[in-house]
């Protein structure tokens, strides 16, 4: 028997009102696979990541994570749209960072990555700050511990961001655009992290970048998304070495040409 | 408007009353008035702490309450929203006895500014509920956690900072339509006021008093929150003003 997939998008479509975002998404990511997606603004790839963490709905089909619906659930064997508490229950594996950090800005780094340990998983808070502690020391930012966002950086708060996503334990990450909303000499160091991240712990990763330079060089698989389908997917060396389809070699080159 | 020039204004209003005080044609109704004060005072604080309860209350409800709590908070905020304070203090003083409900003035005139200015707490609490930034939440479902608990760790405390300014509004609404229950037989500050105006037609003296102590007790009130919420952004952005 084959391993399952940790993520299996089955024929999912996103709609709103007249436009389709994602149309009949097929797309299955295996444990500890580094995958990135790349595309034009508005092809739909931002949006796969934000149904993957439930911050959107679905309109059709089912996404599974290990074997598990995550958009539904069992009942009398057939797949009903999931509650809550099932949500709750998948999407604990499952863990984001965004563009624009969302750091909460009452709170400390320390405090950033505490806060879901404690209340969500109800760790001890001495548990949870000696993982957090573990966690800021891996992205750097041990000394920071007790400075709040707007004392620190946009680099460093993206870093915060990581290691509070990574205080929960989560099996799948998602980077969305992570380095977009930051100044170039900060792009460096959150990307080094994201590195070590890959290195050090066995995770499966999903990012949406526009760091071609990156994804070529970290990830395991490259898709190409336009107009809400994949348009092209394969190794980084295929798909920035030799692309098949016409409208990732425009794609590409326009990006490269800009950068 | 600075704090300071706040608490410029305070100091000016109560030399100016402690001078008027302490002359002969206008001592004579200096105890009835700060009797009447007492009574507003204590009519103001306790309808602002019922306003609060049910503006959080009703706001919570209207948001994620299940449908029939959904409903009973809008019907509450819309009546009391809807009508007139003094129709509202009227009904329950005069109307509910008819059902066979007494209550005593005091706590009608509580009850009464309380609910009114809660229901549009209510929408106080609501926007500043909803003025938080989109990506706060989504931290939230990232970090998985639950409804209850995103609110009360993460949404709330930075929805309070940008509840202040406009709970102090209604808080001095408040204060100010006390004046309203000298018509269901309280004595308070507006009460007393006519009362001897109507016994010594000294209006000039008595009313100035009482408009410089209804200004005295609405500027504490506007320092009071401005304080607070000086100390509440201060939390928020830490480092921002170093």
């Amino acid at each position: 028997m084959t391993e399952q997939p940790m993520v299996r998008f089955a024929n999912v479509s996103k709609r709103y009102g007249a436009l389709t975002v994602l149309d009949g998404l097929n797309l299955e990511i295996a444990r500890g696979e580094k995958v990135s997606i790349i595309g034009p603004s508005g092809s739909g790839k931002t949006t796969v990541l934000r149904m993957l963490m439930t911050l959107e709905t679905i309109n059709d089909g089912v996404i599974w994570v290990e074997g598990q619906p995550l958009t539904h659930m069992q009942r009398n064997g057939t797949l009903v749209p999931a509650d809550l508490a099932h949500i709750r229950k998948i999407r604990a594996k499952i863990g984001m960072v965004f563009q624009s950090f969302n750091l909460f800005p009452h709170m400390t780094a320390m405090q950033n990555c505490i806060e879901a340990p404690i209340t969500v998983l109800g760790m001890k808070r001495a548990d949870a700050e000696a993982r957090a502690a573990e966690l800021l020391d891996m992205v750097g930012l041990s000394e920071k511990k007790d400075h709040y966002p707007s004392q620190l950086s946009g680099g460093q708060q993206q870093r915060v961001a990581i290691a509070r996503a990574c205080a929960m334990r989560p099996k799948i990450m998602l980077f969305d655009e992570v380095t977009s909303a930051l100044d170039p000499e900060l792009v460096g160091e959150v990307l080094a992290v994201i590195r070590k991240l890959g290195r050090e712990h066995d995770l499966t990763m999903l990012m949406v970048t526009h760091q071609m330079g990156f994804a070529k060089e970290f990830s395991d698989r490259v898709c190409f998304f336009h107009a809400g389908k994949i348009c092209e997917q394969g190794p980084p060396s295929e798909l920035f070495g030799a692309p098949k389809n016409e409208r990732t070699r425009q794609f590409l080159h326009a990006v490269l040409e800009a950068g | 408007m600075g704090i300071r020039t706040l608490v410029a204004m305070l100091v000016v209003a109560l030399v100016v009353i402690g001078a008027l005080a302490t002359q002969e044609s206008y001592q004579v109704f200096m105890p009835g008035l700060l009797q009447g004060a007492v009574l507003t005072v204590e009519i103001a604080i306790l309808g602002s702490l019922l306003a609060i309860v049910m503006g959080v209350l009703a706001a919570l409800a209207r948001m994620y309450g299940p449908a029939p709590l959904r409903w009973l908070a809008t019907v509450y905020v819309e009546i009391f929203r809807g009508t007139s304070a003094l129709v509202q203090l009227f009904w329950l003083f005069f109307v509910l006895p008819q059902f066979g409900v007494t209550l005593n003035a005091f706590l009608v005139a509580v009850l009464a500014l309380g609910l009114n200015v809660g229901a549009y707490g209510s929408e106080v609490v609501r926007g500043a509920i909803q003025s938080v930034a989109r990506g706060q939440w989504e931290a939230c479902t990232a970090l998985n956690m639950s409804r209850p608990q995103m609110l009360r760790r993460i949404i709330l405390p930075q929805a309070f900072v940008a509840m202040i300014p406009p709970w102090g509004n209604l808080f001095i609404e408040l204060l100010k339509s006390t004046a309203l229950v000298s018509l269901i037989t309280l004595s308070d500050l507006a009460f007393k006021a006519q009362q001897m105006n109507q016994n010594t037609f000294k209006t000039i003296p008595i009313f100035t008093l009482v408009l410089l102590m209804y200004l005295a007790m609405s500027l504490v009130l506007t320092i009071g929150m401005r304080l607070l919420e000086r100390r509440a952004s201060l939390g928020l952005a830490r480092g921002k003003a170093a």
